[in-house]
């Protein structure tokens, strides 16, 4: 049969952002994808020039509404470091608590969304009814449901009281029950079994060739997470990178998934440690130099680039997001796989159009 | 089959949403939501305008005047930590939407006009 | 243990020519190193590209510095993930790289009525 080209998205129903790839097929099997951004596209970076250094973290933060907490966490390490500022160590467990709370509500909100993506409706409101939970505990600790606005330059802006602190463990525990009810929904049934066993195999040579992040990688066989590098309060806490080794879309829902309860079992290790003391020093001078910060967003591997001149604005502020790393996966996964699964596929990579494009 | 359970329970209990108009959800103490002003506490210094990531705050020392332009504020709430009077705070809920743009001008009286001017 | 967050230095950046960068970053790939993305910043009168690898965690560098409107040999040729970073540089710096194999001709994100490259102050015309 000839070849077809079928253009695929910016509107799809499986998308929530505008992503457009344009899709050879032969026979309904895809042989080459071809991807067009900048539908979102709107220059936050160049921001830099015009707002301060403190004004960034709230810019940087709209790059991604999802992972809106760890972008700040990443740009406000970076300039600490030029700026040569301890944070107390009360703020670096509170900016796990956050960051992690984050990872939860991401995850379960791309469980609902994959779920939706193969038709099972229902499950899709499963998760995303017990997402409300986790956006409630935002909304209450630091005063916005998903765009917090809590870390500044040199340490927190809020702080979680005791009683509060309480109030997170006794919803973690349900979030954790009723996620794990929906387990065997999720990873044993028949259908959904049928449509990612065996999916979009992404080799681990190739996925590290390829440079994927995060969960996409670790799906793959790769013990790599940048929580290993122990920054903010990782290095005082306990836990290890959740590893697949298939490789295919089940492997990615199952390393998600267990993400989950990695999150929540962390959040848990976080308020067991967290010390009493100052939530921010104050910064004093103004970032000169160049720093290269990464933190591990629920999508994966997120770095900055700062560069400061000892100025009020900043020269260049550069954000490599992951999915932007995991685009080129995603094109090498697609060529040989049905036309019915390229939504499927396109959503394991946990898409993320807004972020990619800043 | 996994999900027989489940959907027995929610059969059971109560509903997962609300009817929104005449059930609201309480909100939470220390939500961001709008911003306000006391105005006569105001000192005019300036600094929430200088902070402001969206820039949406104009501080007139001459005319006395405070204004925020309510659709371009992001709710982040960094006014509401550097003003050095804190004469700004912010509603638990958000503002309503509207069908037109506006600005929300104050304008700080005279402190000694604050009774009716002599006649 | 290994820092998240990486001043530049001169033990983690080499200062690179132009023309040497894919044989480097041959050298880097055989060692196991991973390709991160790459960064850039306007000087002068040059882009500055920073080349980010990865290994274990570890961050390595290379930097160059292309000077305007001049053109530097792509490393989609050893790391083919690059092609997406290198269109980005190319559409906001108006770096041109040489053999990209899917080349958006500078138009990644932004439409063919854009005529100048958004992040330079130099605004050059585009080919």
């Amino acid at each position: 049969m000839a070849k077809t080209v079928l253009p695929f998205g910016p509107q799809h129903p499986v998308l929530p952002e505008p992503l457009h790839l344009t899709l050879t097929i032969e026979d309904e099997i895809v042989k080459e994808a071809i991807p067009k951004l900048g539908y979102v596209h709107r220059g936050l970076e160049k921001l830099a020039e015009i707002r301060d250094h403190n004004q960034m973290i709230y810019i940087v933060e709209r790059v991604c509404g999802i992972c809106s907490c760890m972008h700040a966490l990443c740009y406000c390490q970076g300039i600490e470091s030029l700026m040569g500022l301890e944070v107390p160590s009360r703020a670096n467990y509170l900016r796990t608590i956050w960051a992690e709370m984050h990872r939860i509500h991401s995850h379960l909100l791309w469980l609902g969304l994959f779920a939706d993506a193969f038709g099972f409706e229902s499950l899709f409101m499963q998760f995303w009814r017990i997402r409300e939970r986790v956006m409630d505990l935002q909304e209450e600790t630091a005063g916005n449901r998903v765009i917090l606005s809590v870390n500044q330059v040199g340490g927190v802006r809020r702080d979680i009281s005791a009683e509060s602190a309480q109030w997170i463990l006794d919803t973690l525990k349900k979030v954790e029950k009723e996620t794990l009810q929906l387990k065997s929904t999720i990873l044993d049934d028949y259908t959904v079994k049928l449509r990612t066993v065996g999916k979009g195999v992404l080799t681990k040579e190739k996925a590290y060739e390829l440079g994927a992040a995060g969960p996409t990688l670790r799906a793959s066989g790769i013990a790599q997470d940048m929580r290993q590098t122990g920054y903010a309060a990782y290095s005082e806490l306990d836990f290890a990178p959740v590893v697949e080794t298939d490789g295919d879309c089940y492997a990615r829902t199952v390393v998600r998934f267990n993400e989950v309860f990695q999150a929540i079992d962390l959040v848990r290790q976080a308020f067991s440690k967290l010390p009493e003391g100052e939530l921010a020093v104050k910064p004093k001078g103004l970032p000169t130099g160049e720093v290269i910060s990464r933190v591990e967003q629920p999508r994966g591997e997120c770095l900055y680039y700062i560069r400061g001149a000892g100025k009020k604005f900043l020269e260049r502020v550069r954000i490599r997001t992951p999915t932007f790393a995991n685009i080129p996966p995603l094109l090498d996964m697609l060529p040989g796989c049905d036309l019915a699964d390229v939504p499927v596929l396109i959503l394991t990579i946990d898409p993320c159009i807004s972020c990619t494009e800043r | 089959m996994f999900m027989t359970k489940t959907i027995l329970k929610n059969l059971l209990t109560k509903y997962a949403t609300r009817l929104y108009p005449f059930h609201k959800r309480e909100t939470f103490k220390h939500s961001k939501g709008e911003l306000k002003i006391e105005m006569d506490k105001c000192i005019l210094c300036g600094v929430c305008q200088m902070r402001c990531p969206s820039q949406c705050i104009k501080v007139d020392k001459q005319a006395k005047t405070w204004e925020v332009d309510p659709f371009a504020c992001v709710y982040c709430g960094v006014c509401v930590d550097v003003c050095p009077v804190k004469c700004l705070y912010q509603e638990s809920l958000y503002r309503t939407p509207l069908a037109e743009k506006d600005m929300v001008v104050h304008v700080q009286q005279p402190k000694e006009s604050a009774e009716p001017a002599a006649t | 243990m290994i820092d998240s967050v990486v001043v530049i230095t001169e033990e983690n950046t080499a200062e690179v020519r132009p023309d040497e960068v894919i044989t480097l970053s041959r050298e880097l790939k055989d060692e196991g190193f991973r390709f991160v993305t790459m960064s850039s910043a306007e000087l002068e009168d040059s882009v500055c590209v920073l080349y980010h690898f990865d290994k274990d965690l570890e961050l390595r560098n290379l930097r160059v510095d292309v000077p305007k409107g001049s053109k530097i040999g792509s490393i989609a040729s050893v790391y083919s993930c690059a092609f997406l970073v290198e269109n980005e540089i190319k559409e906001h710096f108006g770096v041109e790289f040489d053999g990209i194999p899917l080349d958006f001709q500078g138009m990644l994100y932004s439409d063919e009525e854009v005529q100048k490259t958004p992040f330079c102050n130099i605004g050059l015309k585009r080919v």
